[in-house]
């Protein structure tokens, strides 16, 4: 594998990369470290982790359910306007979030679309715990549909036609087959959406609201601290950042390198097709 | 594609090192900038104020900085280049001037007082301060730590009143958002928002409000570049001039 990199290259990515991390350095250097285990084991600060693990993971379930079917519609399928439903599913990466909350709102909030029928059916949105995972997974659903599209696509489809020849059903071909080839492309996309979700900030404060224990999660109660107590943002903030980059840390391992290491661990378990 | 990408790769250089080196742009020298850190609450009447002083100073262009008075106070504190500090509590400029950053002692120009806000039908039918505490009432109020709710706070301990709200929002704009919104039944705002909202919303003052007055105060800030044209802002809004705008906007009289 060709490894060659342009010195100047290597001095940029230097710049790019300190960019990132002297803001995280800068903050480690505020923590109040005598007081940084009181701070983020406080009530509120337990409180708003608890609920930002509980709501981040169900996002994460529901962007599996229908971030894969979308991923294979998009890459598998052949339909007019796909490029077109490509662009909007990917719409929340590139929008504020403040945005999807206002569009959450008028969708699911009490004078909205759906918001009317669902409150005569007896269910409430705003200011639920069910809002936070609806925005978590609002702009989270992207994350996924991107790293799992970019798999199958590199995945190919040839051993998908060699299952169908044998007679596999397309539900078959689909369990047996085509995830069992895109499992690592899936759970890194989850973790991306999983991360993603425990740092939403802009919809849930637009669309849910702040109640403790109910719609606040750990970045809304950063933000609320920030306004008394710096040192428990601050303290709060090196937490979120600690978990992030544990979960993505331990589970992404970004895409595949191109070498022949790589192609090679994808394709070595393609699943057993039944003959 | 291609050639944009290598363009903006050279760009981007430049621009980190021009960041890390902190270049500022320099001040217009054409004419005298004052800069003004207002709070949120505020945005109306110091909009109208400043171009009243701009046509009074000819030459003079006021920049207006809009925020919560605690970031504000913050940014001032971290080196924020502000002439005039305009708070929406006294604890912030208080703030401010242990920091040793206010030049001369604070004036106050104008209260604010809380009040309810509800969508224009009223579907809750509040009337009064003790309704919002009624069970299916949906009430959002600000959170202790920011001003608007720690004047909530002190209403409800006066009045013997306990809110459970269904959300305690960071700000007020927040809240009245979600009442503008349809989302709450109603909302603890300033009397100032629910003016700024227009038909939006409709109010329902309620005399307890008188338990928690928020004063406003201003003062040049030390480190600014303009103190004779700061001395002139803060004189132009405690003068009639200044205080017919704030009355019009719905502030009251310290």
């Amino acid at each position: 594998m060709y490894t060659g990199i342009p010195r100047w290259v290597a001095a940029i990515a230097a710049v790019g990369a300190l960019f990132v991390l002297l803001p995280l350095a800068a903050m480690l250097g505020r923590v109040n470290w005598p007081q940084f285990i009181p701070l983020i084991t406080s009530e509120s600060s337990l409180t708003a982790l608890g609920l930002s693990l509980r709501t981040a993971a169900a996002s994460t379930v529901l962007c599996v359910l229908f971030g894969v079917p979308l991923a294979l519609v998009l890459a598998r399928g052949d339909f007019p306007g796909q490029r077109l439903l490509r662009s909007f599913v990917l719409l929340p990466l590139v929008l504020p979030p403040v945005v999807g909350g206002i569009a959450l709102l008028y969708a699911f909030g009490r004078q909205g679309l759906l918001g009317q029928s669902l409150g005569i059916a007896g269910l409430q949105i705003a200011f639920t715990t069910t809002a936070v995972i609806l925005a978590q997974t609002f702009v989270a659903l992207p994350f996924l549909v991107v790293s799992l599209e970019g798999a199958l696509r590199s995945a190919g489809s040839r051993y998908e036609s060699v299952a169908a020849t044998l007679g596999a059903r397309p539900t078959t071909v689909l369990r047996r087959v085509t995830l069992p080839l895109v499992l690592p492309g899936l759970a890194s996309g989850a973790v991306l959406s999983f991360a993603r979700s425990l740092g939403e900030f802009g919809a849930t404060l637009t669309f849910a609201g702040s109640l403790p224990g109910v719609t606040r999660t750990l970045p809304l109660e950063i933000y609320l601290q920030r306004e008394t107590d710096a040192d428990a943002a601050v303290a709060l903030s090196l937490l979120l950042v600690v978990v992030a980059v544990v979960v993505v840390g331990l589970s992404y391992r970004g895409p595949a390198p191109a070498g022949s290491g790589g192609r090679s661990a994808r394709t070595g378990t393609p699943g057993r097709v039944p003959a | 594609m291609r050639p944009g990408i290598r363009a903006s790769a050279v760009l981007g250089a430049g621009t980190v090192a021009a960041v890390l080196t902190g270049c500022a742009a320099p001040a217009g020298d054409a004419g005298k900038t004052l800069t003004v850190f207002a709070a949120a609450s505020l945005q109306t009447p110091f909009t109208a104020l400043a171009e009243e002083f701009e046509a009074a100073h000819p030459g003079t262009t006021v920049t207006l900085s809009f925020a919560g008075s605690s970031d504000l106070a913050t940014q001032i504190s971290q080196g924020a280049p502000a002439d005039v500090f305009a708070s929406a509590d006294t604890k912030n400029m208080a703030k401010l001037g242990g920091a040793g950053l206010v030049e001369g002692s604070p004036r106050d120009f104008a209260t604010n007082v809380l009040t309810i806000a509800v969508p224009p039908e009223n579907p809750a039918s509040i009337a009064s301060f003790a309704d919002l505490a009624k069970p299916g009432v949906r009430t959002v109020i600000c959170a202790a730590q920011v001003p608007c709710g720690a004047a909530t706070k002190r209403v409800e301990q006066e009045t013997g009143t306990t809110l459970t709200p269904v959300s305690e929002e960071s700000s007020v704009t927040d809240v009245l958002g979600k009442v503008v919104s349809g989302e709450a039944d109603a909302g603890l705002v300033y009397v100032t928002d629910v003016k700024a909202a227009g038909d939006k919303v409709q109010a329902i003052p309620f005399p307890e409000s008188a338990q928690a007055v928020n004063t406003y105060p201003i003062a040049a800030v030390r480190t600014g570049k303009n103190q004779d044209l700061a001395d002139a802002f803060i004189e132009a809004v405690t003068g009639t001039d200044g205080q017919r705008i704030l009355r019009g906007a719905g502030f009251g009289t310290p």
